[in-house]
């Protein structure tokens, strides 16, 4: 059972094993975001931004880990295969958490860039992190959490003018053993620096919806990145992970002075996803850009809760979320947009548009603005619909039968996401991944 | 481009107009809340066994809320034990029998208001119920409604006269356990109005309520319960005022909307409480439950308000269109000065199929104002072809002020549409520039760029209410209109 008293114990077993104890600073945080959690448990929908994803099903739950392994070599296998140039670039690999040196090729890196385990890193150089670790208030309590048992992740620092010529695949394998896997990515990018980073989270085992009272696997992840000076950073997440899996994850962005942020969070997987993505703008002249796809079926969930911060001026954010929702699939989306007082000549705009596929599917969207200066431009707009009808008699009159005029619009409506990543090769890689989700979509490959 | 903000400034401090106090003699149970205050309230109103019971349910159902966290208002909580749940103009033994009956003296204080409660009311041809405190005045028009079969009163008449519909219709659209205002209201309401739409009426007139409170230390819980039986076409308008005082008085109404089978129903409101200083003392804290269900099919229920008073508002006009075919409107300009805050929005639910509904909010923020949208759009898993479009725009005046937009959208039939929109922007310079380079003052090209920017929701409201409105906007912030 996933109870309090299960991670309290899971915490106090461990916690002198975890990479870095001993560290007075380290202890201290862990020992604070304990408490919290221990405090606050599991969201419920009984918090406001928690309404519409309620996490106490996690208390019915067990992760513990399973006996039988499968083979995460395969699944790395197929993932470094899809795409044509996605097999390049630097892969760091986890399993369950875990880093798997056997599986990660970092290949050669331009000085400056350092990317090791942060289990390493914690070991061996906990000065290194001490100042991007992260909070106990930050995020809601899985962040808390994972701040008090996160034992590994990335950790990625570019010194100042530094750019990652190829991009970081940084990729996650769970449910090898089932159980919980708690991670935590800190990217550190120097004045001037530039990388683009994949989060990939993959899973093992392609079985059914999990039951309430069966293991699962539970990933809680928190992401932080520290954007300084005019740094870029570019940063994607493709989560495609098994439907027994419960994925929590926290992305927090800092960015400094004329920095650049783009985040793309592709979101298929999983039996229930929740990811928050936050940017704070704490110097003049900063931009973001969230841009965001999900999909879901069956009885999955996924809710996406962003958070842009004009807590300085000038600061431009552009905002563009779409989900595809079929089956019995619940998508969330709430994006709240803040203008602090005296951040005038920003200029945020966010947009949410949801398609409807089946009768028993659900889309809540929550589009918010909070604002106090008064010199700024802000709009936001949110649709729910389905395929447009004129759309479809114009497909149909040029004799696409119906079926394949709704896939063909549906996945045109998803694909608009994807013209948003800059990359080649991680578009074709998103591509892959939406084609094998959407009804038909291996038909599009021929169009 | 410094010097047209002077004028502006100077307009938005001007002082509440209808800030005076009437010199009356009232009758007023103690401050202070308890079963033994609601029997009171329940008898000095000769209510029947029933109506009492129901105010003791929801008083004790209300003993078990608390208040609600979530609006973005902030205000020290409030004593319910400090406040005086009833209070009447004293009268003679009897009650007036006809409006020459009435005090003088209340009389004067509509005229001071505007309200066209004597001879002007067959002037202007609206039919007046007007409620002073807690209880309702008078009612002009009656014999003329009457004869439609239209039962227009005050709601302690309805209760006597009516306990057949007031029964009937009571508390089905506004539960008593809806939230905690609406539970203390459906324990202590002391009066309001009470309109009854025969079958295929179409009411002669519009219906007017004027709202008003005199005393100090005064909650007012007024309750108004609309009915517009099958085909029924009616427009019902509201307005509010109170005098200046230091305290924050508490306002927490119900009201509740029953439109049947191709029934029509419009409602719009001015809401001009008093809204404190300007440093934000004193004011009225108008927590309001206002509720319409469009029972039946092809019904109609339509929302205008103005809200330009008030220290907090918290009102949230809602529809629940549960009729086939039915349309839910919602059209709202508020206001926020000084130091107001204002969290207000609508909620549409959709149950039935192929239902409308449409959200047009304008806010707009001066001073050190705080102005927030929070509505609710639903799409149950029945209602097969609902369609909504929501637009909220937000006009900022002043760096100290605040807009906040936090609509909700639940979508569970692949069949609707639904939309929504917001926009946030400030008068701009050049806009104030390309107005005053016409040869337009400062305040003139302000009151313009306003008048503009709320056009589609005045244009929903009866003639003499826009009137009223616009020169409430202009009192309210510039002063320069008309």
């Amino acid at each position: 059972m996933s109870t309090l008293e299960h991670w309290l114990q899971r915490y106090n077993a461990g916690r002198d094993a975890l990479p870095g104890a001993g560290v007075p600073w380290l202890d201290a945080l862990r020992e604070e975001a304990i408490m919290r959690f221990a405090d606050e448990g599991w969201p419920s929908n009984r918090l406001e931004s928690w309404r519409h994803t309620s996490l106490t099903l996690l208390e019915e739950r067990s992760f513990a880990p399973a006996s039988a392994p499968l083979a995460p070599e395969t699944v790395l296998q197929r993932l470094r295969s899809d795409g044509e140039e996605a097999a390049g670039g630097h892969w760091l690999v986890f399993v369950d958490g875990r880093h798997a040196p056997a599986l990660s090729e970092l290949g050669a890196l331009p000085a400056g860039a350092e990317i090791r385990a942060l289990a390493e890193v914690l070991a061996t150089h906990p000065e290194w992190v001490e100042a991007y670790f992260g909070t106990v208030e930050e995020g809601a309590s899985p962040a808390a959490l994972n701040a008090a048992l996160a034992a590994d992740g990335a950790f990625v620092r570019l010194a100042r003018g530094v750019a990652l010529d190829a991009p970081l695949h940084v990729v996650f394998i769970g449910g090898v053993r089932k159980g919980a896997s708690l991670v935590r990515n800190l990217i550190v990018a120097e004045a001037g620096a530039e990388a683009t980073i994949v989060e990939h989270y993959v899973g093992v085992d392609a079985a059914g919806d999990a039951q309430a009272g069966t293991p699962g696997t539970l990933t809680n992840a928190v992401t932080r990145i520290a954007a300084a000076q005019d740094a870029r950073i570019t940063h994607l997440k493709l989560q495609e992970e098994d439907r027994s899996t419960v994925h929590v994850a926290h992305i927090a962005a800092a960015q400094a002075r004329g920095s650049v942020f783009a985040s793309h969070s592709l979101s298929f997987g999983a039996q229930l996803a929740r990811n928050d993505i936050t940017t704070r703008f704490d110097g003049e002249g900063c931009e973001a850009l969230l841009n965001g796809l999900f999909h879901v079926d069956g009885r999955r969930h996924v809710d996406h809760h962003t958070r842009i911060d004009h807590a300085q001026p000038r600061g431009t954010s552009r905002e563009f979320y779409r989900g595809v929702l079929d089956g019995a699939g619940r998508g969330v989306f709430a994006g709240r947009i803040l203008v602090a007082p005296g951040a005038v000549r920003t200029d945020a705009m966010q947009r949410a548009d949801n398609l409807l596929l089946s009768p028993q599917a659900e889309a809540d969207a929550r589009p918010e603005l909070e604002i106090y200066a008064d010199d700024v431009k802000c709009a936001h707009g949110a649709t729910v619909g389905q395929i447009d009808e004129d759309s479809l008699f114009y497909l149909r009159t040029r004799g696409l039968d119906e079926a394949h005029a709704r896939n063909l619009l549906t996945y045109a409506f998803a694909a608009e996401v994807l013209e948003r990543i800059g990359l080649a090769s991680l578009k074709r890689r998103a591509q892959v991944a939406i084609r094998a989700r959407l009804p038909g979509g291996e038909l599009m490959e021929v169009l | 481009m410094n010097a047209p903000t002077k004028p502006i400034e100077a307009f938005l401090d001007r002082e509440y107009p209808a800030g005076f106090v009437t010199a009356l003699e009232a009758d007023a149970l103690p401050k202070g809340l308890s079963e033994d205050v609601i029997r009171r309230i329940s008898e000095k109103k000769g209510e029947p066994e029933w109506l009492l019971e129901w105010r003791l349910e929801s008083y004790r159902r209300w003993l078990t809320m608390t208040p609600p966290g979530w609006a973005q208002v902030s205000f020290p909580p409030i004593d319910y034990q400090d406040i005086v749940y009833y209070s009447a103009p004293r009268r003679k033994a009897d009650a007036p029998k006809s409006l020459d009956e009435v005090d003088p003296e209340l009389l004067r204080t509509y005229e001071k208001l505007g309200v066209p409660l004597h001879e002007r009311a067959r002037l202007a041809g609206v039919a007046v119920d007007a409620v002073f405190d807690s209880v309702s005045v008078a009612t002009t028009f009656k014999k003329q409604l009457g004869e439609h079969g239209i039962v227009f009163c005050s709601f302690s008449e309805a209760v006597k006269e009516h306990p057949e519909l007031v029964r009937q219709y009571l508390g089905t659209v506004v539960p008593q356990g809806d939230n905690f205002y609406a539970a203390l209201n459906s324990a202590v309401f002391s009066d309001g109005s009470f309109v009854y739409i025969p079958k295929g009426v179409r009411c002669p007139m519009d219906l007017s309520t004027y709202f008003r409170i005199n005393a100090r230390d005064t909650g007012q819980f007024e309750r108004t319960l609309i009915i517009a039986d099958e085909g029924a076409t009616v427009s019902y308008l509201e307005g509010c005022t109170a005098p200046m005082r230091d305290e924050n008085q508490l306002h927490a109404a119900v009201v509740e909307l029953v439109a049947l089978e191709g029934a029509h129903i419009k409602y719009s409101t001015v809401q001009n409480w008093y809204p404190g200083d300007k440093d934000g003392k004193g004011g009225i804290y108008n927590f309001v439950t206002k509720r319409g269900d469009c029972r039946g099919a092809r019904s109609h229920i339509s929302w205008t308000q103005v809200e330009t008073g008030s220290a907090i508002t918290w009102k949230y006009p809602s529809v629940l269109l549960r009729g086939d075919d039915s349309v839910g409107e919602f059209y709202s300009v508020a206001l926020t000065n000084h130091r107001q805050q204002a969290d207000t929005g609508s909620k549409m639910i959709h149950f039935g199929r192929n239902t409308k509904s449409t959200i047009i909010s304008k806010g707009i923020s001066a001073g050190h104002g705080s102005n927030t949208f929070r509505g609710l759009v639903k799409v149950t898993p029945k209602a097969l072809g609902a369609r909504n479009y929501t637009q909220c725009d937000s006009l900022l005046i002043g760096g100290q002020c605040a807009a906040h937009t936090f609509p909700t959208i639940e979508v569970r039939h692949p069949s609707a549409r639904v939309e929504h929109e917001a926009t946030t922007s400030r008068i701009g310079e050049d806009q104030l520039f390309y107005a005053m380079q016409r040869g337009l003052t400062a305040e003139d090209a302000v009151s313009m760029i306003v008048s503009g920017f709320c056009k589609e929701v005045f244009k929903e409201l009866p003639m003499e209410f826009a009137v009223e409105a616009q020169k409430l906007l202009g009192v309210s912030l510039e002063g320069s209109v008309g």
